[in-house]
Parts: structure tokens; C-alpha cells; sequence
């Protein structure tokens, strides 16, 4: 009956959810005989107190940029794409052909050719899923899901049985050549005379993920595929009244959002491990579909929200380095936030917008 | 707002007193009293957006009034919920049945008012009464037919069953009369006035002032949320009534010039549609509709006419097969293998049945939806947002929409409001053919004469349009023409001065006047007795 006020619906719902994760973690930590404050502390300084601290958090955030935009894409054609995970550990391989396929003289030509592999990789992972659901309406959820277990399935066999170099006991591809080793944001800050994030692994990979959210946003508010993305999403029926072809938005918008999660890889196998690691993804694809829920599928509520998520995840690192709080403890907190930022998303809605109402 | 003498000695079955109720900002109903002797039939009209629903919602317990008292029988009646509601006596019929549809009649008359933790004693019960119901009030429904099968004017029935078992004497009923055939609504009169000689009062909501006029006693007209007048029908006038509705002179004709008939531009022949389950939809339609004149499609809802709007506007259903030929202006339309893209690059306009389904993107602010259709013709990479929000303006401001903010999502639109976004943005395409699906379906009068007007001036300006309508007075008001549907087939062509709305009630009911039967298929189930108390 009542709506919640624009700002309040972007900026109050989403830190009351997050206040409430922090506040139940507080306790949590509180029952485990530990200080809330402290952890917090730890978690700050750990995160954002340096720019060692940064270079880590931006690091995870550009894989939350991307797998973020990837659901997000879908999200607006109304799918549900949970196989961001799987996309990118394809974009992974994808990559890692790229890389290891030519003597590359230069990171300048290797980073182009290797992003085409990954998208590509990433958005043929999604196809499949697409097509069925375009043409057999199988579910995309339930395909998307099965499509992850693949997906891991593949790696292993191929980084067991074919890309492990010889001699070699590590299921792991050979190390990609120097000369396709991305710029890191510390070089490029060196370049200009600052000294900043020494030995941290984010890259220019973070200035790409900002450049695609820029172009997503222009996709889909600025192209008639957007519009027909999202005018698919929001009604089926209108769509087709338009004569936009649902077949054709599926398989368009599915094979965008994986070549998005795809491209995540450039920043983890390219820019940080340089060379493919099994289970290379780790977790980052489902990371990014509470990226999306929390950013409201907005590419500037994406990059504040994989924000966050890149603070949870390197100063949950550094929580297990300096206290005794267990690594679990970390888990349940990144957990408490996607739960109440994501799922849980009406429990905060609802009273506030009765809150608004009833002024 | 006193009832003359006659009515006054009768004591009130219900009384309401300054009830008020105000969602956030919007007053839906303003200080409302209202009293309805026992054992009349009491008919509220008004506008969409009059709070009708709100007041009745308010009666049946669904809303708590911000202030005022309902007295059922002089006594305050303490409706908090639907279920006290039933207590106090009244009963609702919803104009969307509220039935499980795989459920018999019996089960869905018991449902909710089961007594005992068995069901057999429940249902033999409820079987007895029922029968006795039936008799007494011309309720003829089989106890053990199983909803879906009934057809609506039945389900109706059922619904009104429902009502008397939990023992109402007070039943409301909410725009019966839209899915019925004429002769339905007949034999739904007939059975509201024996409800009325028994002692039951009946409250109908409606926006046709013809049926107001033909059964209720006493008629009250809201407007914007306040009960501007209680009246007794005898001594009122559906022009009388229509001002009190809008507040101004409202024309209940249209005021149209002879039409001018061109060249044909839509001809069709031997059109057949088969369905994904194989039945057949469409069995050989043949029509021709010429520039500068309206063809209007009269018939009872589910007869083809949607499939055959679907098929022109290029979207049939899904594993739909279409057979036949089509043609354009003279050229021939390939009926399979195209889309609605084509259709309007073709110079198809389409206002279609749905507008909230299919004429409108809900979540989409106003100047988005001004393109849906055509967002890909300015054939740039970008889409030029800020021409297309101006040239919305302009749009709505040329069709009198209102609030005049294109920012605004269709969904906050008002229905009248939102079906002008629609009838804009397919007018000003300047279509050759234009299809017109219920075009003033729950569209307010105000806006019903607006629409109205615009279609007759597009036709004056030499377009095509094809008008399916199940509201007849409509299709007889427009139409230069007027064919019949009925299971898939055209019954007949009849000119609107050379034909009366019983003839058309008989076609649209499947009697061939000629006396050849309708070529025999199957029915559509929603519609499988339509025909049932007219032959």
C-alpha cells in the first residue's frame, strides 16, 4: 500500500539490514567469550586501514564486480543465474588457453585476446542453460546449478589429465608466461610516484570491472536490447506484444551475463595465481548474486556492495590471522550479512515502509 | 439522502454512518452513510476510482474504517473480519470467483464451513440443503459437477449458493454481470428479484446504468470517495445517474457521421486456429473490414476473439497452428513465421485486451511504455531517452492523461489513464488497420466518451479498425458493422439500425438464425453452456 521513498529504499534499507547482520555477529562473537569491538577493530584496520589492506579488498571486489553484473544482467531479463560460479571458472579456462597458447611479447595484446577468451568461455557455459530454458523450458535455476557441478567436474579433469605439466604433482596448469603478468595497481601507482599496496594482488582488472559497469549501464538503460531486456523481465506478455522475441532475450541476456562472470577470471587467474588453479573461482559467483540482491542491480549499488563484500572477505582474513575467532566464525558473518541484506530484505522493508506510512 | 415514505417503514437491513477510510494521502471514502431497507435490491455506481470497492471491502470486513459504524438490522454489527461479516449475515459475490476450480459445487460450497472432523456427514448436509436452495431460488446447479466444467453463468450460481448456505441475508454482489451473456444476466435478474421476495437484500455494484435502471429499487451514486446521492430508480434517469457519476453532462451516444467506406484493407479467409491441445480455436473465419469504417466483433468472452486479435497482432499462442489467408491493403500477411514487429512495420496498430498484461510494461514509467512496440524504430545504437520523454508529454497531454508525469510507473496510473497511454501510443503511429480489444474495459465514463471519440476520428481519417467488444451496447454504439462470434465462427453480419440487441444476444448465445445448426466442435470449456436458457 505504501511505498518507501526512493533514498530510503536505496540507501536506509540496505544499512539497517547491514547493522542488524553486525549486531546479531556481535553476539554471536560475544557468546563465543570473545570482544565484538576488538573484531571489529581487527577487521578495519585489516581491511582499510592500509594500503595493503586495500589492495586485498579491491582485489575481491573486482571478482564481486563481475559475477555481480553478471546476475544482475540476468536478473533484469528475469532469470535467476546461479552458474556464475561455473562461468567463471570457464572464463578460467578460457584464459589459460588464451595465455599459454601463443609467446605472448606483451600484456597489452595478451589482456585483450585473454578477456575475449574468458567472456567467450563463460557466456558458451551459459548458452546451454539458455537455450533450454528458450526452447524447453527447463528451469534455469535447477540448470544453472547442475551446470556449477559441471563445470567443477571438467576442471578437475582437465587440470588433472591434461593441463598439469608433466612431472608436475600439482592439479594445476603450467604458470602462464611473464610477459602476459597484468600491470598491478601498486606498479601503476609506482608509475606516478606513489607508493601504494606493496604485495597485494588487485590489478587493472579493478579499472575493467569499473569500465563494465559503465557499459552495462549503458546497456541497459541507454540500448533498445536493454529495453528489451528489461521490458522482457518485467512482463512476458508485454513482450511479446512488442515483438520482442523471448527466445532471442534469453539466450541474449544469459550469454551476456556469463561472459561477464567469465571475465572475472582476467583479475584471479591472470592477474593474481597466473596460472589456472583448480577451483579457481572460489565461491566469488555466489558471492555475486548477494552483490546484486544488495545493489539492487545497479552497477553503482554493485561496486558499493562488492565494496563490502571485498572488506568481509580480507577482513575475515585477517579476524583468523590476529584473534581467536575461528575461520568458521567468519563464514557465519559474511553469511548474516547476505542473509539479511539478500534474503531477508522484507523483514526491514516492510516495517519501514509502515514506518513511512504512517507519517 | 432520507428514502421517501414508502421505503422508510421498512425497517433498514443495514445501516452505515459517516464511515471514512484514507489510504496514506488518498481519502477512498469520505464520511459515508447510507441505509438499504430489508428486502430490496439497492444498486452503487459509480466510477472506477469512486471507492465502491473500498465500501464494500469495509462491509465484508477485508478493511477496518478509520471512523463510522455498520449497524446490520439496528444493532452495531462488529465486522472486524470476513468471518464476523458471515455472522452478521452477509454475503459476497466476488467478480472474480473466489472457487477450486477442481473441487464439485457441494465441496466448494462446504469449504470453510465443514462441521466435524469427518466429511461425509458435511456433505450429505450441504447436498440436502442445496437442493432445497435450489428450488426455492431457481438455483439449478448439479451439487457433484465439478466447478471447472460449469460454465460462468453457473459458477455464479455456485458462488451465490455459497453465500446462502452460510445463511445471508444480506448479499452484494460486484459486477456480476461482466462475463455473462445476455440471457445469464437475465437469469441472474430473475434470481436476485426472487432473493428480494423472499425477504434478502441484495447491494449490486455496477458501472452499467441499464441494469441499475432494469432490477434495483433504489440506486446510490459515489464519486470520489463520497455518496453524492441515494435515490429511488423509479424516479431517476440513466442520464441523470451518468452526470451524478462524472459531475458534468456526459453523452451516453456517440455522435458519429455516416461512415465513408474505402478500399478493403483487411481480408480474410477460411482463418483456422488449432491450439497446442488441439483444439480448434478458429474455424474459418471470413472478414473483410475497409478503410474508414469499424468492424465491431460482438460476443461473449472466450469465443475466438482473443486468438483472433493475437493472430493479427502477430503473437498467436505457443504451438498454436494458423491455416488460411490474410491480406493487407491487398498484400498478402504470412500468418506463421512473423512477429508483432512486423505486423506494426506493416501499419497494424494494436490496443490490445489486456492493457496491464500486454498493452503496458506496469513497471515502466509512462514515456517508456510510449515506444513499447517501437523502440527499435529510430534505428540508433542509443535510444534517445529525452526525445522519447518529451514527445511523451506532449502525447499526454494531446490524450488528456492524468497526472501529466511521464516519470510516473503505468502501474500508478489509473485504469482509464493507463488505457489512454495505450490508445495514444497506437493511434499516433498512424495505423492502416488498428485493432481494438474491450477498449473501455473498467475504463471510467469520462474516459469511455474520450476513447470513443478518438477511435470514430481515426476512422474518419481513414484507417481500418477492428473491434472486439463484450460489452454489446459498446460494439452497437461504434460499429458500422457488426459480426457475431461464437465458438470460433462469425454467425452472422448484421448493420447496428437494422438489428437489436435480442438478435444479437441470440447469435452470440450460437443460434443461427437461419436454422442451420454452427458447425459442431469442441467447445471451449470455459463456455460449454452458453447457450443454456435462450433456446
Amino acid at each position: 500500500m505504501t511505498r518507501l521513498p526512493r533514498w530510503a529504499d536505496l540507501v536506509l534499507v540496505p544499512l539497517i539490514s547491514l547493522a542488524l547482520a553486525f549486531a546479531i555477529s556481535a553476539l554471536v562473537i560475544l557468546s563465543i567469550g570473545q570482544n565484538p569491538i576488538e573484531a571489529l577493530k581487527v577487521m578495519v584496520t585489516g581491511a582499510l586501514g592500509s594500503s595493503y589492506g586495500w589492495g586485498y579488498t579491491l582485489y575481491y571486489a573486482t571478482n564481486f564486480i563481475f559475477t555481480g553484473l553478471a546476475v544482475a544482467v540476468a536478473a533484469h531479463a528475469g532469470l535467476f543465474n546461479i552458474g556464475a560460479e561455473g562461468q567463471a571458472s570457464l572464463g578460467g579456462l578460457g584464459v589459460a588457453l588464451v595465455a599459454l597458447s601463443l609467446p605472448w611479447p606483451h600484456w597489452g595484446i595478451a589482456l585483450p585476446a585473454a578477456m575475449i577468451g574468458a567472456a567467450l568461455f563463460g557466456a558458451l557455459w551459459a548458452f546451454i542453460p539458455a537455450i533450454l530454458q528458450a526452447k524447453r523450458g527447463s528451469h534455469i535455476v535447477i540448470t544453472t546449478i547442475m551446470f556449477n557441478f559441471l563445470a567443477a567436474a571438467l576442471l578437475n579433469w582437465l587440470l588433472v589429465n591434461v593441463l598439469r605439466p608433466v612431472g608436475s604433482m600439482d592439479p594445476a596448469s603450467a604458470a602462464f608466461p611473464a610477459t602476459t603478468q597484468l600491470p598491478h595497481l601498486t606498479d601503476m601507482a609506482a608509475a606516478v610516484g606513489i607508493e601504494w599496496g606493496r604485495n597485494t594482488p588487485a590489478n587493472i582488472s579493478f579499472l575493467i570491472a569499473l569500465a563494465a559497469c559503465g557499459l552495462v549501464w549503458l546497456l541497459i538503460w541507454r540500448t533498445p536490447l536493454g529495453y528489451e531486456i528489461r521490458a522482457f523481465g518485467r512482463s512476458e506478455r508485454a513482450a511479446l506484444y512488442a515483438g520482442i522475441r523471448p527466445t532471442r532475450i534469453i539466450v541474449i541476456a544469459m550469454m551476456i551475463s556469463g561472459g561477464l562472470a567469465g571475465l572475472m577470471a582476467i583479475n584471479n587467474v591472470m592477474g593474481e595465481a597466473g596460472r589456472l588453479l583448480l577451483n579457481s573461482a572460489e565461491g566469488a559467483g555466489f558471492i555475486g548474486i548477494a552483490v546484486a540482491l544488495m545493489g539492487r542491480n545497479h552497477p553503482v549499488g554493485i561496486v558499493l556492495a562488492a565494496l563490502l563484500f571485498g572488506f568481509l572477505y580480507q577482513g575475515g582474513a585477517e579476524l583468523a590471522l590476529w584473534t581467536a575467532i575461528p575461520r568458521e566464525l567468519i563464514v557465519v558473518i559474511q553469511a548474516l550479512v547476505i542473509l539479511l541484506t539478500g534474503a531477508l530484505d522484507n523483514m526491514v522493508r516492510m516495517p519501514l515502509a509502515r514506518l513511512f506510512g504512517a507519517r | 439522502m432520507a428514502l421517501p415514505g414508502t421505503q422508510a417503514t421498512a425497517p433498514p437491513a443495514i445501516e452505515l454512518r459517516g464511515i471514512s477510510k484514507a489510504f496514506g494521502p488518498v481519502q477512498a471514502n469520505r464520511d459515508i452513510s447510507l441505509v438499504v431497507p430489508a428486502g430490496t435490491i439497492h444498486g452503487i455506481v459509480g466510477e472506477n476510482g469512486a471507492g465502491k470497492s473500498t465500501l464494500m471491502s469495509i462491509l465484508y470486513g477485508f478493511y477496518r474504517p478509520d471512523a463510522g459504524q455498520i449497524l446490520v438490522g439496528r444493532r452495531d454489527a462488529g465486522i472486524t473480519d470476513s468471518q464476523s461479516a458471515i455472522r452478521a449475515g452477509i454475503g459476497m459475490v466476488f467478480q472474480h470467483f473466489k472457487l477450486v476450480p477442481n473441487f464439485t459445487v457441494v465441496e466448494n460450497v462446504i469449504l470453510g464451513a465443514e462441521d466435524g472432523a469427518l466429511l461425509a456427514p458435511s456433505v450429505s448436509r450441504a447436498r440436502k440443503e442445496l437442493r432445497r436452495l435450489a428450488a426455492e431460488y431457481q438455483l439449478d446447479v448439479n451439487p457433484d459437477a465439478v466447478v471447472e466444467t460449469l460454465s460462468v453463468g453457473h459458477q455464479q450460481r455456485v458462488e451465490i449458493l455459497k453465500a446462502l448456505y452460510r445463511q445471508a441475508d444480506i448479499l452484494i454482489l460486484d459486477e456480476p454481470t461482466g462475463v455473462l451473456t445476455p440471457a445469464e444476466a437475465d437469469h441472474l435478474f430473475r434470481i436476485l428479484k426472487g432473493l428480494r421476495d423472499r425477504g434478502k437484500t441484495v447491494i449490486l455494484i455496477t458501472h452499467k446504468l441499464r441494469e441499475i435502471m432494469e432490477i434495483t429499487d433504489n440506486t446510490s451514486v459515489m464519486r470520489r470517495g463520497e455518496m453524492v446521492a441515494t435515490v429511488p430508480t423509479r424516479e431517476t434517469s440513466p442520464e441523470q445517474l451518468a452526470e451524478l457519476m462524472v459531475g458534468r453532462k456526459v453523452l451516453l451516444r456517440v455522435d458519429k457521421a455516416q461512415a465513408a467506406p474505402g478500399t478493403p484493407i483487411l481480408e480474410l479467409s477460411g482463418l483456422r486456429m488449432v491450439d497446442r491441445a488441439g483444439v480448434e480455436r478458429l474455424r474459418g473465419i471470413d472478414l473483410t473490414v475497409r478503410a474508414g469504417e469499424i468492424l465491431g466483433i460482438a460476443g461473449v468472452s472466450g469465443n475466438g476473439q482473443t486468438q483472433l486479435l493475437d493472430i493479427l497482432g502477430g503473437y498467436p499462442e505457443a504451438g498454436a497452428q494458423v491455416t488460411g489467408t490474410a491480406r493487407l491493403a491487398g498484400r498478402t500477411l504470412p500468418l506463421s513465421g512473423t512477429d508483432a514487429r512486423a505486423r506494426r512495420h506493416a501499419g497494424i496498430g494494436n490496443i490490445p485486451e489486456d492493457r496491464q498484461a500486454e498493452g503496458l510494461v506496469m513497471d515502466f514509467s509512462a514515456w517508456e511504455n510510449t515506444v513499447l512496440g517501437r523502440h527499435r524504430d529510430a534505428g540508433t545504437a542509443l535510444m534517445d531517452n529525452d526525445a522519447i520523454r518529451s514527445r511523451a508529454a506532449a502525447q499526454m497531454e494531446r490524450f488528456d492523461v492524468r497526472p501529466r508525469d511521464p516519470e510516473l510507473a503505468a502501474k500508478n496510473f489509473s485504469g482509464g489513464n493507463q488505457q489512454k497511454i495505450v490508445v495514444a501510443r497506437e493511434i499516433e503511429s498512424r495505423p492502416i488497420l488498428l485493432l481494438v480489444g474491450q477498449p473501455t474495459r473498467g475504463v471510467d465514463i469520462g474516459a469511455i466518451e474520450f476513447i470513443h471519440r478518438r477511435l470514430i476520428e481515426l476512422r474518419d481519417a481513414g484507417a481500418a479498425i477492428l473491434l472486439v467488444s463484450v460489452e454489446l451496447d459498446e460494439i452497437m454504439a461504434l460499429s458500422d458493422r457488426i459480426a457475431v462470434m461464437f465458438d470460433g465462427c462469425i454467425m452472422g453480419e448484421r448493420l447496428p439500425d437494422a438489428t437489436s440487441a435480442a438478435e444479437l444476444g441470440l447469435l452470440m448465445a450460437g443460434a443461427s438464425p437461419s436454422g442451420i445448426p454452427p458447425e459442431q466442435g469442441q467447445p471451449d470449456p470455459d463456455e460449454r453452456e452458453p447457450a443454456k436458457g435462450v433456446i
